[in-house]
């Protein structure tokens, strides 16, 4: 009976990936195990495996082809003496995304290192990135379109560039060339000396690191993702956050501490965990959490820069999306400052990172139903940008703050605290805060979805405040 | 113990002999520290000082005898019990009495107190609260010389309370894995707190802890300057000459308690008694400088006079230096 060989999938986040190359030619032979093809997505190569005897009947997808979605059939393995062309016309069996979890690395690592990041929903409403160039770009810069990984990897270069005191360590930055592909390139151009892979000992090295930053080098510490620094919080805040003070001013610690932060998708509680409150509390740090590839850019090369300790919180869905970024190497964007991404004059919505996609879709929808909302994105927790909330909150009189962390203690708890404080008179309905579920993230398709936030639930929001539908 | 103490000693039997400009040296520099811990104390007790305040009484030889090995451009981080550490790099006693008092005067401009100094100048990194977390940090200190290839070799002390910590080993591993310029010295005084090394470490010979991963470890008497000198030149040789890390185990002995209010029930006065009388680093080079007339009663009880003059400088700045103004409270805090 003839079988399906269709396009697997690297990770639940991926959508689509190039066929690379096909190790087998139609007529083959091929056994269980046997590699018949190679795919790449912008973050891994794999190698497809037939998971049953037979022949290559047909080669379905060519290599090189480009943009294959996931579940495509690709090739069709037939049985001694069957024809190809008759499986096409009956339910065969399908040989379903079989591969392993992580090739590059023959495994181990998969949950740590979640493969691709393109999400369908994501990528279609990634409108932030239209704007931004507009509105804090002068007028005439060159742009160029990257991803929000690409700007990561740039800012990192162009800083390495200037200046030699700076260098990135971590897990699997270097020959592996990044978990999730962040510093892709920077060991070829650098070397060993100023990319430096580290054993899986994240309070070690996030130590070694602030030791480092504290005799003067300009450390970029990556983090696999954040739910691992839980393992080095005590140096991010004890020996980083507070020596400056503790010292009466003699020590810096110009540090940057990154890596993706918030839910992936589908990798359960203890890879899920989004840590915007916990370094939002530390003064003496700074932490921003971008949501376009400009602001990506600018804001990490303004954090590598920045002679105190910054956590750059970045978000592995956003990682794959792409937006227009200045070209060159002086696109800096200040610490602290938040920006109006979507100016209007009903509502405010305030958020940052990956929450900036359900804001902005929200927006969108509402638009629709003749509601016009202010966006604003954060890009930067600590310092907070109030002034910028409250101005818009003085003109709309009313706000709903998005995140993906859960609710209590949260960013958005400090947002609502800080504008009844200050902005009381202004408001007509009560600040609301829309949130991840108050549950560690559970594993279940379903159940994940509704652990989080998205733009229908900040649609019923606004519509509350502003006492429609 | 002091069994102990002397199997530690050099292999080679009896340390090498100290120069008389050493000797005195040595002296000076440890009863410098012995009167300025027993000046905190006092001011301690009359509420001078708060909080906590760990004092280094009985444990001089070690980071007399190990300063006596680095050169200009070495950096030393350590724990809390970290006022002599300071005062053997250079710092001035005034400043870390102003400190400890909490005035604007201290080095921290009276921010971080008995457990938090930093002088930058004379390469001292702290001064650190967390049990063990100075160790990585001291090892990134390493990295830092490594990558600008200045030659230069970080001193990393911490205790054998410490030595329990998880991220002394992960700090191991990275430094024997890129061959880090870093001597670690543990100091075990036989007591993490209240609890004795017996109840605590599975395996108390600390110095055979960068065993698995090949770092060599030396146990030393601590109580003898000349050993301690002795074996912190060829660890700190070893580390500057690109071979990595090498660990220096310090059989010492803290007289005071482990902060200001501990009960001292987990061992017997007579066990203290004995190290004092028997073994004080101190009084050990006093004895051989009189006994080989290399130094007077005369020429020791000006040193005496001279290092009382300093502390008791400093007891005096430290109480009379101001507060920290009240606007202090919001510097320093980013840059």
């Amino acid at each position: 009976m003839a079988t399906q060989v269709l396009m697997p999938a690297l990770s639940p986040t991926m959508e689509e990936g190039k066929l690379a190359k096909w190790v087998k030619a139609e007529g083959d032979e091929v056994r269980s195990g046997d590699v018949i093809a190679e795919i790449e997505t912008d973050k891994a190569t794999m190698e497809v495996e037939a998971v049953d005897e037979g022949k290559i009947g047909k080669i379905l997808i060519p290599a090189g082809t480009e943009g294959v979605r996931v579940n495509t059939p690709i090739a069709i393995i037939v049985a001694d003496g069957e024809e190809a062309g008759a499986s096409l016309n009956r339910a065969g069996k399908t040989n379903g995304a079989h591969a392993p979890a992580d090739a590059a690395t023959g495994g181990g690592e998969a949950a740590r290192a979640s493969v691709d990041v393109r999400v369908k929903d994501a990528r279609e409403d990634a409108a932030p990135a239209a704007w931004d160039a507009a509105s804090e770009i002068p007028e005439g810069t060159e742009l160029v379109q990257i991803t929000m990984r690409e700007a990561l990897r740039d800012a990192m270069a162009e800083e390495m560039r200037r200046d030699d005191d700076v260098f990135v360590m971590g897990e699997e930055v270097a020959e592996y060339q990044g978990a999730y592909k962040i510093t892709q390139g920077l060991l070829d151009e650098f070397g060993a000396r100023r990319v430096v892979d580290t054993p899986i000992t994240e309070a070690g090295f996030a130590g070694l690191g602030v030791g480092a930053a504290f005799a003067g080098l300009r450390p970029i510490v990556e983090f696999m993702t954040f739910n691992f620094a839980m393992q080095a919080i005590d140096h991010i805040i004890n020996s980083a956050a507070k020596t400056h003070y503790m010292s009466g001013g003699q020590i810096d610690c110009p540090i940057v501490f990154r890596g993706p932060n918030g839910a992936a998708a589908r990798v359960g509680a203890q890879h899920s965990q989004e840590y915007s409150a916990w370094y939002a509390h530390v003064p003496g740090l700074k932490v921003i959490a971008p949501s376009t590839a400009a602001d990506a850019k600018g804001l990490l090369k303004a954090a590598i820069r920045d002679p105190n300790p910054v956590v750059f919180l970045e978000n592995e869905i956003l990682y794959g999306i792409a937006g227009p970024v200045p070209k060159g190497d002086d696109w800096l964007v200040p610490i602290g400052k938040a920006k109006i991404a979507r100016p209007g004059k009903d509502v405010t919505i305030v958020s940052w990172s990956r929450g900036m996609v359900y804001a902005l879709d929200a927006a969108k929808q509402l638009e629709a139903e003749g509601i016009d909302a202010e966006v604003i994105d954060l890009r930067t927790l600590r310092p907070l940008d109030i002034d910028t909330v409250l101005a818009s909150v003085r003109k709309t009189n009313r706000i709903v703050t998005v995140e993906e962390a859960w609710p209590v203690c949260s960013v958005g708890s400090e947002i609502v605290a800080q504008v009844v404080a200050k902005a009381f008179d202004y408001l007509d309905a009560p600040p609301t805060k829309v949130s991840g579920e108050d549950v560690p993230m559970p594993y279940a398709a379903n159940l994940e979805k509704l652990a989080l936030p998205n733009a229908d639930r900040v649609v019923e929001a606004v519509k509350a405040v502003c006492y429609k539908g | 113990m002091l069994d102990d103490l002397r199997n530690g000693t050099s292999p080679k039997g009896h340390p090498p002999e100290l120069s008389r400009d050493e000797e005195l040296h040595a002296y000076r520099e440890m009863l410098l520290i012995r009167r300025f811990e027993e000046k905190a104390g006092q001011l301690y007790g009359m509420g001078q000082i708060g909080g906590f305040c760990h004092l280094y009484i009985g444990q001089e030889a070690v980071v007399v005898g190990m300063q006596m090995t680095v050169r200009e451009g070495d950096q030393v981080i350590t724990a809390y019990r970290d006022h002599g550490h300071m005062l053997v790099c250079g710092m001035d006693p005034k400043g870390v009495m102003a400190e400890l008092t909490g005035r604007r005067g201290g080095y921290s401009r009276g921010k971080g107190g008995s457990m938090h100094m930093f002088s930058v100048e004379k390469n001292f990194y702290g001064g650190h609260g967390i049990v063990g977390a100075q160790v990585p940090l001291g090892t990134g200190l390493a990295f830092a010389n490594k990558y600008r290839g200045n030659g230069n070799v970080s001193l990393t002390y911490y205790g054998d309370g410490a030595a329990n910590q998880g991220q002394v080993y992960e700090a191991f591993n990275m430094a024997e894995l890129w061959k880090l310029p870093v001597v670690y010295v543990v100091e075990n005084n036989k007591y993490g707190m209240g609890t004795s090394i017996n109840r605590a470490s599975a395996l108390t010979n600390l110095s055979q802890r960068g065993a698995s991963f090949n770092i060599p470890g030396r146990q030393v008497d601590g109580m003898d300057v000349r050993a301690v000198k002795e074996a912190g030149e060829e660890a700190v040789a070893w580390a500057r000459s690109g071979k990595g890390p090498y660990i220096l185990e310090m059989l010492t002995y803290r007289y005071r308690g482990h902060s200001m209010s501990d009960p001292a029930k987990y061992r017997s006065k007579e066990e203290v008694d004995k190290m004092r009388h028997e073994h004080d680093p101190i009084e050990m080079v006093r004895q051989r400088l009189i006994a080989s007339r290399r130094a007077t009663e005369d020429d020791l009880k000006a040193v005496d006079k001279e290092i009382r003059a300093i502390v008791n400088e400093a007891a005096d700045f430290a109480q009379t230096d101001p507060e920290p103004d009240v606007t202090e409270l919001y510097t320093n805090v980013v840059r």
